[in-house]
């Protein structure tokens, strides 16, 4: 299953769309390592809306792409964590740490948006 | 479904079936969406030891009828791998062996209702976990 990447502006979007396996996620991970690179984007968002559940693989692959995508200078939402998901993810003692998490994709753009602004 | 549905699990693409399979189980148990998603979730995390430290096992789902009309599901993720050597400090949070974030055991005990772990060096890891419908 893989997860499609769109580039808009300065912005990679990746939709998951599926259940996704652990070999999925580290997919996902190179893959938009080296878009980031590749295409010079500010911003990544990672839309998790269809995520049946964030387990603790999913959350570390999670954090491990915000943190090598922080090294290339670009920042890193997390959008859409459903609610039943965001209670089992407590409840295991998951967090995200300190990835930026918005509601859905208009407000991650609009957190991105405003960093970029921030910072120039 | 009282014979119990039983999954083999040897890959990552296991614990992603394990866990639907589970969470469709308990939905059709009644279970509520945001109970079935805890249950998937401790699936998710049991069913992932097994293929990581053990590389096969099985998970088994059996439903069971407590008394006063108590419904619960019974998830039972057993394995012949190397077994835990220290059980107690597997059940401690932020133990690992694998020096990730560990296996996750503390946090499957709070998903779930019941939890019960049976452990040899040598022979295998049996992980049962209940969760009954509020």
């Amino acid at each position: 299953m893989q997860v499609p990447i769109l580039k808009q502006g300065h912005v990679l979007i990746a939709t998951i769309q599926a259940a996704l396996s652990d070999a999925d996620l580290l997919e996902l991970r190179s893959a938009l390592v080296h878009q980031v690179v590749r295409y010079r984007s500010e911003g990544v968002i990672v839309d998790v809306t269809a995520m049946d559940v964030m387990d603790s693989f999913a959350s570390r692959t999670l954090l491990e792409i915000s943190h090598m995508i922080r090294l290339r200078g670009a920042d890193t939402v997390i959008v859409g964590i459903q609610p039943d998901v965001a209670f089992a993810m407590v409840q295991l003692g998951l967090t995200l740490e300190d990835i930026p998490t918005a509601l859905d994709l208009e407000e991650g753009l609009a957190y991105l948006q405003h960093r970029s602004k921030t910072i120039n | 479904m009282s014979e119990g549905t039983q999954i083999l699990v040897t890959s990552d693409r296991d614990v992603v079936t394990a866990r639907q399979q589970g969470r469709a189980l308990a939905l059709q148990a009644g279970f509520s969406d945001s109970e079935a998603t805890l249950i998937a979730t401790a699936i998710s995390e049991l069913a992932r030891n097994i293929v990581s430290y053990a590389r096969q096992g099985t998970v088994t789902f059996k439903s069971l009828n407590g008394h006063k009309g108590a419904v619960g599901l019974k998830i039972v993720a057993a394995d012949s791998g190397p077994g835990i050597a220290d059980v107690s400090q597997a059940l401690r949070d932020g133990f690992s062996s694998s020096g990730g974030l560990g296996l996750g055991l503390p946090g499957v005990k709070r998903l779930m209702d019941e939890f019960d772990i049976a452990s040899r060096v040598g022979s295998g890891t049996t992980v049962t976990v209940t969760k009954w419908r509020t």
